[in-house]
């Protein structure tokens, strides 16, 4: 069995731009403006950076295809530049590249940049756009909240939940985001809401509600990462590094095989398995500290909850209810808001939820900062739909715990 | 070896617009309308045209029947979407009909369904008929109160038939009760009266009667008179003129569906054959620029037709839609404000269409030769995960397989000429699942487990080239279950 990434690599400096609708920013702006930060966290000049990995998912909205895009924002000096996609999950895939490249030896230190420019459309959610000849004569025209409001069929008829108890649960889910989005400056949306708010909202997908559903936003996010002596010599104490990287891929068999019920994401429960035994963890429940989850809608985050194995099967419910993943609960999750109130710019979301653990693990993180010193930090990022996505996750922590 | 009728089916759609709808909006201009504020009409959803309906018709004429004796395919309709495209080639796809048999589209004329089950039965061929009618007709219009959407199939050939034919006429004249042409897309019709009295009572006796005799068959021994005819009391004056028992006289559906233009005559042909015994004599008359005629006399076979929905099945599977206004969108009678999500290119890549027809047209998925997995679509490397095996999925037709809902939503956010738009997993009892559009379902409604059905149905119109695309859409099982 591989050895891992545990260890080897450590982040140097993070940036990340104000999430929302940033009606007067370009997206090399947006890059800029988290660049200008991680840059400045990690002390070292644009030269000597050796490599760089660019995330934009819906890149025909804003910069179009490569990589250029980020070396021109940057005016990257001529190095190797990748431009990487991979579904909502693109993000931490860039991350993930960045954090190879040094691991290999390749790179002393290495970027990863992920932005997103998406309101340009015209309406609100996400672009409606073409998925290629075959997929566009059989597919349904699936939205967003549509593929994954049907997690919340599935769940309630495999454990026996009446929709108002599921609902419930999914309303003090979103309840819990804005009420962290609120101490969080950068965050797109910074109000609170109640119960009521959820559960009277209009409906956007059955059993979706609009206050189930993430914001969609412009913004970037920047990680800076380097080899732990590239570190050290240039000054960095209480260092964070890289415990797991793990990404598992539908091959299909959700979609087409009936051994998948829907209720679950398969993709989400061998990647977090694979994660823990990479980083050394043994029980999830009681050794993470703080999860960032890619809660693009409510029953998506709830759902999540099971799959990282935090909670047991059927128990997500309870566990929300109890307010075991609130801010001040065991397991705090989304404590900048998440995607639903710090905003999904979806290259850069992966890397938005490495930013919030770092800030929390240097206790930099303000307002919302954890009072318990975190230890390990777990992010997961997924892309795609229930029956056919990308899950990437990765767990980050004090160097050498 | 006997040559006639073999089997048969119709189509309705299940959504009944009140009449009273109609009257209620369009009263103030013009009052008559509130005198035939009777009934309802069916009307098509809008993923159905005359190709969907008559897919859906042969479907049910077809009911566990193999197929690969089919030789020819005529299909009749004045309603046909495209002008170059052979439209039963397309039904002939759907229904995975044998590539090498003759398929023809006959039209222009309301008598375009008798006239085809007329050529049908003069060839040697087994051959499929069907015709199907989306109808067309200007808000507030006459045609609008009496006209109805649907289908009817007929196999004819030789076997164990449930009626065959006694004898035949025709008569062909150039009498313009309306028309429609290339520069209107509506019926201009001539004064009633006119059409009754130089029109039906002319042309339609005199042929009955050369029919009749050459069957040798007297006029009061007609047990069925279906001849479609949307003008009050013509289809009495006709039987009394050529001697017919009034009691004779076929319902002409127009109390429940209404008048399907070229499909009604084999719509009511299937009504009568439904309900018909052994010995009766089905005199089936078809009315435009002349007319045809044909006596049918029913088998004893009759008793031991398929079991399908026909015409009282669909009559019965039905929804009332009280919104005029839903008839009028879906008609494409109104210009609706539909978002700029709806502004989408639906552009079709005909050769991605053509080379994936097995899976798009055919809804023919896959059956690993190796483990037994199904699967839709057929891919290179078997699903199942402790298969993978490579090239062992054969051709496996899913079309006909009964299925249940795993997961679903009703989504308000994408766009959809009738939101939300309801999708979701279905599975297959046989094996094999898919992730599909549902159709004629209530988003209320739905739930897991609710037993599916695959329909053929337009997935998408591509108004910038005028083109549509066709493929399979879950809907609830119509019937007993």
């Amino acid at each position: 069995m591989a050895k891992g990434i545990k260890d080897k690599v450590v982040i140097i400096g993070m940036g990340c731009s104000k999430f929302g609708e940033r009606w007067d920013k370009e997206a090399d702006n947006l890059m800029v403006e988290a660049y200008t930060e991680a840059i400045a966290d990690a002390g070292i000049d644009t030269k000597q950076i050796d490599a760089a990995w660019l995330a934009t998912a819906i890149e025909e909205q804003h910069v179009g295809k490569s990589a250029t895009p980020l070396a021109v924002a940057l005016r990257l000096p001529f190095i190797p530049v990748t431009r990487v996609e991979n579904y909502c999950a693109s993000g931490t895939e860039a991350f993930r590249g960045a954090v190879y490249a040094v691991a290999s030896g390749a790179a002393d230190v290495a970027l990863a940049l992920g932005v997103e420019k998406l309101k340009d459309t015209g309406y609100g959610g996400l672009p409606q756009r073409g998925r290629g000849p075959l997929n566009d004569m059989t597919n349904p025209n699936a939205s967003a909240p549509g593929s994954f409001a049907q997690l919340a069929a599935a769940y309630r008829a495999k454990h026996k939940i009446e929709a108002k108890d599921l609902k419930g649960a999914m309303a003090h889910i979103s309840v819990k985001s804005h009420d962290n989005g609120s101490r969080n400056p950068k965050a797109h949306l910074r109000n609170k809401i109640t119960v009521d708010t959820v559960l009277n909202a209009p409906t956007v997908a059955e059993p979706l509600g609009l206050f189930d559903c993430c914001g969609v936003s412009d913004g970037a996010a920047c990680a800076i990462v380097a080899t732990p002596e590239v570190a050290r010599s240039l000054g960095k104490k209480d260092m964070i590094s890289i415990k797991a990287l793990q990404v598992a891929v539908s091959n299909g068999l959700e979609a087409q095989h009936n051994s998948w019920d829907g209720s679950y994401f398969a993709t989400t429960r061998i990647a977090s398995k694979r994660a823990y035994a990479e980083a050394g963890i043994d029980k999830p429940r009681d050794q993470l500290s703080l999860i960032e989850v890619h809660d693009c809608f409510s029953v998506t985050e709830l759902v999540t909850m099971e799959d990282l194995h935090i909670s047991p099967e059927g128990g997500a419910i309870k566990d929300v209810l109890d307010g075991f993943y609130d801010s001040d609960g065991k397991v705090p999750c989304q404590i900048d808001g998440g995607l639903k109130c710090f905003g999904h710019p979806i290259g850069a979301s992966g890397l938005r939820m490495i930013y919030e653990m770092y800030l929390q693990m240097q206790g930099r993180a303000g307002e919302r900062q954890r009072k318990q010193e975190p230890v390990f930090g777990l992010t997961h990022n997924l892309g795609g739909f229930p029956q056919r996505n990308v899950c990437a996750i990765s767990i980050v922590g004090k160097y050498g715990a | 070896m006997t040559k006639g009728i073999l089997a048969f089916g119709a189509y309705i759609p299940w959504r009944r617009l009140p009449r009273k709808a109609i009257a209620e909006t369009h009263g103030w201009f013009n009052p008559a309308l509130k005198g035939q504020a009777k009934g309802e009409r069916a009307f098509c959803n809008w993923d159905e045209d005359p190709v969907t309906m008559a897919v859906e018709a042969a479907r049910d004429a077809l009911a566990g029947r193999d197929r690969g004796t089919i030789g020819a395919l005529r299909f009749a309709s004045t309603t046909f979407p495209f002008l170059d495209r052979l439209h039963s080639g397309i039904v002939a796809g759907a229904l995975s009909l044998p590539e090498d048999i003759s398929a023809i589209d006959v039209t222009a004329t309301q008598r375009a369904g008798t006239s085809a089950l007329i050529e049908a039965l003069s060839s040697g061929s087994e051959t499929l008929v069907v015709a199907s009618e989306k109808r067309g007709a200007k808000a507030a219009s006459p045609v609008e109160m009496t006209s109805g959407d649907g289908a009817a199939a007929v196999l004819v050939g030789e076997g164990k038939p449930v009626a065959t034919l006694l004898a035949k006429a025709s008569r062909t004249a150039d009498f313009v009760d309306h028309f429609r042409s290339l520069d209107n897309q509506f019926d201009y019709q001539w004064e009633e009266r006119w059409i009754r009295d130089a029109g039906y009572m002319t042309a339609v006796p005199p042929v009955i009667k050369r029919c009749l005799e050459a069957a040798k068959v007297a006029p009061k021994d007609v047990t069925h008179f279906c001849m479609p005819a949307t003008l009050a009391r013509v289809a009495n004056s006709v039987a009394k003129a050529a001697g017919i028992d009034d009691k004779a006289i076929c319902d002409p559906l127009h109390a429940n569906c209404g008048d399907t233009g070229a499909a009604h005559t084999l719509m009511l042909l299937v009504a009568t054959l439904e309900k018909s015994k052994p010995g009766d004599k089905i005199l089936l008359v078809g009315f435009g620029q002349g007319a045809d005629a044909l006596l049918f006399e029913v088998t004893s076979e009759i008793a031991r037709r398929a079991k399908n929905l026909g015409v009282a099945g669909h009559l019965a599977h039905r929804k009332e839609e009280p919104s005029y206004g839903r008839f009028l969108a879906f008609n494409d009678l109104i210009e609706l404000e539909r978002g700029m999500r709806s502004e989408t290119d639906k552009a079709t890549a005909l050769s991605s269409l053509w080379r994936n027809r097995e899976t798009v047209t055919s809804f023919i998925g896959g059956k690993c030769s190796k483990c037994g997995t199904l699967q839709m679509p057929r891919t290179d490397i078997c699903v199942n995960p402790n298969c993978n095996a490579l090239h062992t999925q054969e051709p496996y037709p899913f079309a006909d397989m009964a299925g249940r809902i795993k997961s679903y939503t009703a989504d308000r956010l994408t766009y959809s000429p009738d939101p939300p738009s309801c999708y979701g997993m279905i599975e297959f009892e046989e094996g094999g699942r898919v992730m599909i559009d549902f159709t004629d379902i209530d988003g209320d409604a739905l739930k897991v487990g609710q037993p599916m059905q695959m329909m053929f149905r337009i997935k998408d119109i591509d108004t910038a080239r005028g083109f549509r695309r066709y493929y399979w859409k879950a809907a609830p099982k119509a019937g007993k279950a």
